[in-house]
């Protein structure tokens, strides 16, 4: 019973609709599409491609040059050096130079897996 | 249906183990990054994103439980890369073990390739369980002796020892890479490897780490020019010469390594014709392959793309000769996949030993079998409430429609952080490895 109530609703919506929702019903990905841009409208027209991949190959790249720090610390000489950046920063960039201390600090585990406990 | 388990028309699929901490706060160290069996199934290995390596060995079967193929118990463990920083490139170097190959055994010892985004490793693990006892100038703790209590020589003997097994690095090969490595494959010729980075593919020989040949470049003169980058690459299992790469366009090429040395121009080039009309901002990024691999037999090849698993067959670059839909109810909910990233999340896809049934992870911790000669597919689930030992899978089902069934879970109630990237099938027999995201699964065929 409520099976027929739903076609018969379909039938009404396709009616009034039309054409709307027999697009998302043919192809969800461009009404998916359509919800995309609305929500971003500034997003490039390229279909998913240079920006994309140029974001993937620069994956770990971080703020620090060897040579400003070492010029900087050079120029310092007796006075301190440069300070760690505010913490809630995590892009370090303008006139602050970044030091080793400013990069989050990785060290290996020294921790075994859990997987082999 | 409900009979089937899945996979083979009558085979079901039991809990037999569960590795991993139960707590859900999850280190992002344990998040499990390969999982991969040793050619003859005995030992399984898994890599995390801490940069470990984990290695189990299968107990012999015993008499008692003939119904019960051998559990899986820790065999060695190892800390295989360390986190770098680059301090001349401003890069940070990951220690996140991105593929482990094993190499065909030669000897007593075991040899496996590991690698990060930029540095591989071959590791020797090696058992060792007797030792040299009564040196003549040595105490048995290893301290020396006076020598003017030496009065007579004997000759060292060796004793047997508790098992202690050893992983040593025997070559580091490094500095070949410029972009992150995705990819290593050993070749059949069992002498050397190729591995792949986003726009190169370099090979190696396995016993000279400070030199490697570029045999596949990509990369545009002018990077501005850059449409596609190498996803994955594998050499083909018994022809020393051919390999294939594939690209996130979601176009397979073949390469054959006589023809010249520099492969930038393939030998066959594998892609499905796309529909201009159906085509929309997500087409190219959800037709980008995130897994390739041969079919045992060499006859076939398989791609992992977002939506769907395809099948190959070497002979004809047309189009697939099989195609399998993964989860196609996601189709409609590409615009919050691309919100979260989860529509660059990199499934992995596995063949089991003959080559009959297909396999590939979802979300949900929901993983996906093929038959691809009985054409059924099952929906299983990793989780620890279906964790009593030797319990059968019950089948999952998501439901599409409007209507659910008892049972069901609908398109919405998925948890799209509980996935499943990484599973391996035993070479030969019907034991599965399934990881979720820090928790390593064994699943066995139910034998009666």
């Amino acid at each position: 019973m409520s099976g027929d109530h739903e076609e018969t609703q379909t039938a009404e919506e396709m009616q009034v609709d039309g054409k709307g929702v027999q697009d998302k019903m043919i192809n969800p990905e461009k009404s998916e599409e359509a919800k995309l841009k609305a929500r971003y409208p500034n997003l490039g027209n390229k279909p998913g491609g240079s920006d994309l991949l140029r974001k993937r190959l620069q994956k770990g790249q971080k703020y620090f040059d060897s040579g400003d720090y070492n010029m900087a610390k050079a120029k310092i000489k007796n006075k301190q050096l440069p300070t760690a950046a505010a913490p809630e920063k995590t892009e370090i960039t303008g006139d602050h130079i970044p030091t080793p201390q400013d990069l989050p600090q990785r060290k290996p585990s020294l921790v075994a897996s859990k997987l082999a406990g | 249906m409900a009979g089937a388990g899945g996979g083979n028309s009558d085979v079901q699929w039991c809990f037999s183990q569960v590795k991993g901490a139960i707590d859900d706060d999850v280190a992002e160290a344990d998040i499990i990054s390969t999982v991969e069996f040793n050619h003859s199934g005995e030992l399984l290995a898994t890599g995390d994103k801490g940069g470990r390596v984990v290695i189990f060995q299968q107990e012999p079967e015993t008499k008692n439980q003939p119904q019960c193929r051998g559990e899986y118990n820790v065999y060695s463990t190892f800390q295989s890369h360390e986190p770098e920083f680059d301090y001349l490139k401003s890069l940070e170097i990951e220690e996140k073990i991105n593929k482990i190959r094993w190499l065909p055994q030669k000897n007593a010892a075991q040899f496996l390739l590991s690698t990060n985004d930029k540095t591989i490793k071959l590791w020797k693990i090696s058992e060792r369980d007797k030792r040299p006892e009564g040196y003549n100038l040595k105490e048995e703790d290893g301290r020396y002796r006076d020598l003017n209590t030496v009065t007579t020589l004997r000759v060292p003997v060796f004793r047997p020892m508790d098992l202690m097994v050893e992983a040593s690095p025997r070559r580091v090969f490094a500095n070949a890479h410029t972009y992150h490595i995705n990819s290593i494959s050993v070749n059949s010729d069992c002498e050397t490897y190729l591995s792949a980075d986003d726009l190169r593919i370099n090979l190696w020989n396995l016993e000279i780490n400070d030199r490697s040949f570029n045999i596949v470049d990509i990369k545009p003169a002018n990077m501005e020019e850059l449409t596609e980058v190498i996803t994955a690459a594998e050499f083909h299992p018994n022809q020393c010469n051919t390999f294939v790469y594939s690209s996130s366009k979601g176009t397979i090429r073949l390469c054959d390594m006589r023809a010249s040395a520099l492969c930038d121009q393939h030998a066959k080039q594998f892609e499905e014709p796309e529909d201009p009309n159906n085509r929309s901002f997500f087409s190219e990024i959800i037709s980008s392959i995130s897994d390739v691999k041969f079919s045992h037999s060499g006859r076939y090849m398989m791609t992992r793309d977002y939506l769907s698993v395809k099948i190959w067959d070497l002979n004809m670059e047309s189009r697939p000769v099989e195609t399998y839909q993964v989860h196609e109810y996601l189709r409609s909910k590409l615009c919050s996949l691309y919100e979260n990233d989860c529509i660059f999340d990199k499934f992995e896809c596995c063949w089991n030993g003959n080559d009959s049934v297909v396999m590939t992870g979802s979300y949900n911790n929901f993983f996906r079998m093929f038959d691809r000669g009985y054409r059924q597919d099952v929906t299983l689930e990793a989780s620890r409430e279906n964790s009593k030992p030797r319990s059968v899978l019950k089948p999952r089902k998501v439901s599409t429609g409007g209507k659910r069934k008892k049972d069901e879970i609908s398109v919405d109630s998925l948890d799209f952080n509980k996935k499943i990237l990484h599973t391996a099938w035993h070479p030969l027999d019907n034991i599965i490895a399934v990881a979720t995201t820090n928790n390593l699964y064994i699943f066995q065929e139910k034998l009666n």
